[in-house]
């Protein structure tokens, strides 16, 4: 008897450690990005730092802006998640209301296989397939304009494109499941008062599962934003206003790409780059918490 | 028991490590021991860190510190006497040499210009090659070659090929990139693929996916390089105090240690120029 009780506390403070490894990261993590990042916000001055467009972190007189890398940041995970989020629902739709047994499993499949492809692969296929394509449209679209400057196709364009088929997994399978967990009497009803199917779907299956595709969302921005292999890869890499067809930088790949030979106070300036994703992925975060307590209420 | 013997094992390890660290010492009187101290140049820190690897091995006793603060900063050190050497991407100043600084040069850093392998563009002023940088320029038409928008890459901030391009052509801080890469690999593969890239890379990594453009009718080749006819490349001095027969004689072997074969062999494997 009491070897059991010995053996039901060690396995118990086991587990604990365990549980403490995750907590302890965490709040590392947090403290280390604090401590590192905050002390360019005060050398540089918080608004030139945040809000200033000029990077020239190696000029004589250098200059740290990183509006337009924050910028580039937001707009390329809002324009994917525009783009990603109808297709990843009416695919989740197709999956979960339209598709026979069998084709359904063809499509869960090859979604399960997209996101399990490395996201250097994505940014490989940009290089050598979506960029030479985005060159030839840019040259279509500026043929002439002199002001513009050519950037070989990667473009902000080309990083969007990625990040949406990069989330697409993310929406597609959360959304599939919280489809799939609405109850069949609320689509028995609807066609009992005479719905057509496409107004079932729309109407009454989608708003009982929008907690849950919310979820799937919000995902989907958490990994648009934190992207950085892909996006280094395709983007181009310069700091520019994130138009379309220009080269530009996200918060990911500021670091990525400075980080090797960055010295002083440029060095500091890279970790308060990493503090503001941070902080970003932290907002994201909070508001998935926010959604799926929203979910559970609704589940009641 | 156990604890005795512990205690016996552990005072066995200590008198072991003091006996060794004893009959090195003595065992080796013959070999160099001391401080190297080395402050400047950052775009020399490949060379410097790879040079005083290679010279530690061979010279177990000498550690060498090399500071990375810039070339006016090292020359300035070596003139006050708190460095041994002073690194320098530049040729020294009349001034600087005025202070007693003279100018050794271990190696010579060459940049080549590239373009796709279809471009017809094969030769380019140095002016206009600045030009094209700074966006001034931004079709091969201008040039004499096809119409075809200019796609300029270079390197990231902080990067030494991007920071020795700019300063050679007089370019620096103004230059408009369309692609700031990361990596000499990724500036090679991404103008070798995108028709109308211009980029520049370290002169030994060039190879046939993309054209080597001469400058000022000069070829990036080592022989134009060393007769001095390509101007994109920069000589990397180790300035001492006096001439170096005059230095200690861990100077005097970190030198000797350069023009060395492994020395040599250093100064090539990170990319650079031997001069003649």
């Amino acid at each position: 008897m009491k070897k059991k009780a010995f053996i039901e506390k060690t396995a118990k403070s086991i587990f604990l450690t365990c549980a403490a490894v995750a907590i302890f990261a965490v709040c590392a993590i947090t403290i280390y990005m604090l401590v590192k990042g905050t002390p360019a916000l005060k050398e540089v001055g918080v608004s030139e730092l945040l809000f200033g467009n000029i990077w020239e972190p190696t000029a004589d007189n250098p200059s740290y802006g990183i509006l337009y890398i924050i910028l580039a940041s937001l707009f390329g995970t809002g324009a994917a998640i525009l783009i990603g989020v109808p297709i990843g629902l009416l695919t989740a739709v197709y999956i979960s209301e339209m598709a026979g047994k069998k084709i359904a499993k063809i499509v869960r499949s090859s979604v399960e296989l997209l996101a399990a492809i490395p996201s250097v692969i994505y940014g490989l296929i940009g290089m050598m397939v979506l960029n030479p394509l985005m060159f030839k449209l840019e040259n279509i679209v500026f043929a002439g304009d002199s002001s513009h400057q050519f950037t070989g196709g990667a473009n902000m364009l080309s990083a969007i494109i990625i990040l949406a088929i990069m989330i697409l997994p993310t929406v597609i399978s959360v959304s599939t499941s919280s489809i799939k967990a609405v109850q069949d009497n609320l689509r028995a009803a609807s066609l009992a008062l005479g719905a057509t199917k496409e107004q079932t779907i729309f109407k009454t299956v989608i708003p009982a599962a929008k907690s849950g595709i919310l979820t799937g969302v919000v995902l989907g921005i958490g990994r648009a934003l934190g992207e950085a292999m892909a996006i280094n890869m395709v983007a181009g890499g310069a700091v520019n206003i994130p138009l379309p067809f220009n080269s530009v930088r996200t918060l990911t790949t500021q670091i990525v790409s400075e980080m090797s030979y960055a010295g002083g106070l440029h060095r500091k300036v890279l970790f308060t780059v990493g503090l503001v994703l941070y902080v970003f992925i932290m907002i994201v975060n909070f508001i998935l918490l926010k959604a799926r307590k929203a979910g559970e209420k609704d589940g009641k | 028991m156990k604890k005795k013997i512990f205690a016996a094992v552990a005072a066995a390890c200590v008198m072991a490590v003091t006996f060794t660290g004893c009959g090195k010492k003595n065992s080796e009187s013959g070999e160099l021991t001391g401080k190297l101290t080395l402050a400047g140049s950052t775009s020399m820190e490949k060379l410097c860190e790879a040079m005083s690897e290679s010279f530690m091995e061979a010279n177990q006793g000498v550690t060498v510190t090399v500071e990375y603060t810039g070339s006016g900063a090292g020359l300035e050190s070596l003139a006050s006497g708190s460095v041994d050497i002073g690194n320098a991407s530049r040729g020294l100043k009349d001034e600087e040499k005025n202070n007693g600084a003279v100018e050794n040069i271990i190696a010579i850093d060459g940049i080549a210009v590239i373009t796709d392998t279809e471009n017809s563009v094969k030769d380019v002023s140095a002016g206009n090659l600045a030009k094209i940088y700074t966006g001034e320029i931004t079709n091969w038409s201008e040039l004499g070659g096809a119409n075809q928008p200019i796609v300029v890459i270079g390197r990231e901030a902080g990067s030494g090929t991007r920071d020795a391009f700019e300063e050679l052509m007089e370019v620096k801080d103004a230059c408009k990139y369309a692609q700031q890469l990361d990596s000499t690999g990724a500036v090679l593969a991404k103008v070798a693929t995108t028709p109308g890239a211009i980029g520049y890379v370290s002169l030994d990594v060039v190879d046939n996916s993309v054209t080597g453009l001469k400058i000022d009718g000069a070829e990036p080749t080592e022989e134009q390089i060393l007769a001095g006819k390509y101007i994109l490349q920069r000589p990397f001095v180790m300035a001492t105090k006096g001439e170096i027969k005059d230095q200690n004689e861990i100077v005097r072997a970190w030198f000797d240690y350069i023009k060395s074969d492994a020395g040599k062999d250093v100064i090539r494997k990170v990319g650079l120029i031997i001069p003649q």
